[in-house]
């Protein structure tokens, strides 16, 4: 091992970094709320008792889930063009990221809608509690708590996977190495310094999500 | 290494089933590289567990920052700290596909240790201790009484975990490993043609992912009544 490192490639770009962990949040913010609205669109087509919908919703989770991110992000991004459809790095990792995150929330949301019991609402009713009041302690509170943590980890694999988009020249933190590295060609220190920057992003993710869990769900420890 | 012929005019001689042809072969070393992975993974992943539930400490430390390190940082950048950092790091030169099995072994272990260790820590503790009072080791209370339970509970998931890896496996073309993407990428290149590569591939991979999501949730299913 006759290497030297240099980590001064990296203090010396420290602000293209900094740069890419924003544009990496920018983009993980922006698929997930899209693919959130999609999860819960497709969890009421699945839980909707219609056929039709159902089936819809049942083939876009299992063909999403069952074929490679970076193979759908390039049918949206060199694939779509040939039908007419041309989207910018940009547009192309969003709308990857949105339907991916969307698959897979379908199936946790689902869950949660079906994990309701029909005895508490009545319970609730049977309580004297207004139909708002049961709508909110007994249904959604309950349900947002039951999938908050498969939620939180489904969130945290659709962050890591926004690196991927950096193989459409999309920029974000990825693509700052790439960047890098084919100028410096110091590319351990450039890579490791990226994976920590990840970790931090993650934990950042995690530890938001515990204060979140803290104030709205330390109720659900009370049930069951 | 693809098996796949570079035509002169390469629109005229990519017909469809010669595309479909090419991508099939490719789709071999798609296998192959989850094969090895989930074969190294596994052992490596057992070692992994081993450590998580040791009684030692520092074995535990260890192999939860390990687990923390590959779960916790994109597929994409291990493939890349693989492939040019152990090189520059080492002064190897490693091959697209050495590195691919390298990087997919180890992000194939933490989880599949981490998976284990949840299956391990789920038989109740009253069995180790009965274990114990039968007069049995450590490593008999595990071989005898804890890892024939956990086993059992451990076998949907991981049979689910194995389409992570196939899926895992298309990023392997990003280091210029030749499997199914790359081969797709590569004659979309030649013929103009995304839109039809890109879906055939998809097929292929839905075709070997679908019916190991089936499987796990069907065994999940089965040891969820069986009790």
């Amino acid at each position: 091992m006759d290497y030297t490192m240099q980590f001064s490639v990296v203090w010396n770009n420290v602000g293209l970094f900094i740069q890419g962990v924003f544009l990496t949040l920018q983009l993980a913010l922006t698929s997930i709320a899209f693919g959130l609205v999609l999860g819960v669109l497709g969890a009421l087509g699945r839980t909707s008792g219609n056929k039709i919908l159902n089936a819809i919703a049942v083939a876009y989770v299992e063909f999403i889930r069952n074929t490679p991110f970076l193979i759908q992000l390039f049918f949206f991004f060199f694939g779509l063009p040939g039908i007419g459809l041309r989207l910018t790095p940009w547009q192309a990792s969003v709308l990857a990221l949105a339907i991916n995150f969307g698959a897979y929330s379908t199936e946790i949301i689902r869950a949660g809608i079906e994990g309701i019991g029909k005895g508490q609402i009545e319970a609730g009713m049977a309580l004297g509690l207004s139909k708002l009041k049961v709508f909110r302690h007994v249904v959604l509170m309950p349900a947002l708590g039951n999938i908050y943590p498969s939620l939180v980890s489904q969130i945290v694999i659709a962050i890591l996977f926004t690196s991927v988009v950096s193989q459409i020249s999309a920029e974000e933190l990825t693509f700052v190495g790439n960047f890098l590295q084919s100028r410096t060609f110091r590319s351990f220190e450039i890579y490791l310094t990226i994976a920590f920057l990840y970790l931090g992003i993650v934990w950042f993710v995690k530890f938001l999500a515990f204060l979140i869990q803290q104030k709205f769900f330390s109720f659900m420890q009370y049930i069951r | 290494m693809t098996g796949f012929l570079f035509a002169q005019s390469a629109t005229d001689q990519f017909t469809l089933d010669v595309i479909v042809r090419n991508l099939l072969l490719a789709t071999r070393w798609t296998i192959a590289l989850s094969a090895i992975a989930f074969i190294g993974g596994g052992a490596v992943g057992f070692l992994i567990m081993l450590f998580r539930i040791s009684p030692n400490k520092i074995l535990r430390y260890i192999s939860a920052a390990y687990v923390e390190f590959f779960q916790g940082t994109p597929l994409i950048l291990q493939l890349f700290l693989t492939f040019f950092g152990l090189s520059v790091l080492f002064n190897l030169n490693l091959s697209p596909w050495a590195a691919a099995a390298i990087a997919l072994t180890t992000y194939t272990s933490a989880f599949l240790g981490d998976i284990w260790r949840g299956s391990v820590q789920a038989v109740p503790q009253g069995q180790w201790e009965a274990g114990t009072a039968l007069g049995m080791t450590y490593f008999k209370q595990l071989k005898r009484v804890i890892l024939p339970q956990a086993v059992r509970m451990s076998i949907p998931p991981t049979v689910g975990f194995a389409v992570q890896v196939i899926k895992g496996t298309s990023l392997a073309s990003v280091i210029g490993f030749v499997e199914l993407t790359r081969s797709a990428s590569a004659i979309s290149n030649v013929t103009f043609k995304p839109f039809l590569l890109f879906s055939i591939a998809a097929v292929i991979y839905f075709c070997l992912c679908f019916p190991l999501s089936v499987l796990s949730k069907q065994l999940e299913k089965r040891f969820a009544t069986d009790g």
